[in-house]
């Protein structure tokens, strides 16, 4: 078969899909709420704390890259440090949007990156810390162009 | 994809327990899987999904990474220098594709 109709194109590409998605979908991609996302991690229960600093801007002028920092107050001691920070936005497709792991090597519990936002929407962090402590800091971020292809 | 290319901002020196930032940046576009092609059909997701940080082989600092995450991915991380320090940086990709960088931080 030389000439690929595109037909065939469409199913090869669906089947690719099929196959790409079944082989690389974590198991938190079925969750369809933020909460849900949490919940699915062991984070439900977390309570609002200002030792964990989430910050964006209160604008995102392109929903297509906004940037984020989180930092958690800590002694990132071996014995008292944050494990991970979890990132779920509720207004985007799939909730899911990145975990940062730490160890006390880190020095700090701090990261940044650039996420994508689809419209204006709540964008929620929780910290867990090796003591079990569950932090949870949110922000909500206005987007004037949405950034998911849509 | 020869286009996938790593680059990061590490300091060449630093002192015993200093904390410093590492900065990184993968060119990738992310495919997120929820854009359609002009005939309708949904280009497949590609994307970057592990990120992980190695000094002189131990994990330091890692993350996971979902299509929510911009394309040319960009991420910034702190470490605590205890000596001098192979740090090795691992980009994964959706199919197993792995891309890496290594910085050396010398005590000084």
């Amino acid at each position: 078969m030389t000439n690929l109709t595109r037909r065939d194109t469409m199913v090869l590409g669906a089947a690719s899909l099929a196959v790409a998605t079944s082989l690389n979908t974590p198991a938190l991609a079925d969750a369809k709420t933020a909460d849900e996302s949490l919940a699915k991690l062991g984070l439900s229960g977390a309570s609002a704390s200002a030792d964990l600093v989430l910050d964006m801007p209160e604008i995102a002028e392109n929903g297509n890259t906004v940037p984020l920092t989180v930092s958690v107050k800590s002694k990132m001691t071996a014995d008292d440090y944050v494990k991970r920070v979890v990132l779920v936005a509720d207004g985007n497709p799939a909730p899911e949007v990145v975990t940062f792991n730490f160890t006390p090597a880190s020095g700090e519990a701090y990261a940044s990156t650039r996420m994508r936002l689809a419209k204006t929407q709540n964008v929620i962090a929780v910290a867990e810390t090796s003591k079990g402590a569950k932090l949870m800091a949110k922000r909500e971020v206005k987007v004037t162009i949405g950034g998911c292809g849509g | 994809m020869s286009n996938i290319k790593p680059r990061v901002k590490a300091p060449k020196t630093a002192k015993v327990g200093e904390i410093v930032e590492i900065k990184s940046l993968i060119t990738h576009e992310m495919e997120s899987g929820q854009r359609k092609d002009k005939d309708g059909a949904v280009i497949p997701r590609k994307i970057i999904n592990k990120f992980v940080a190695t000094a002189n082989g131990k994990e330091v600092f890692s993350a996971a990474i979902a299509p929510a995450i911009s394309a040319n991915p960009y991420i910034a991380f702190k470490m605590k220098v205890e000596a001098a320090t192979e740090l090795k940086l691992v980009w994964t990709e959706d199919g197993g594709a792995e891309f890496s960088d290594v910085q050396n931080i010398a005590i000084g």
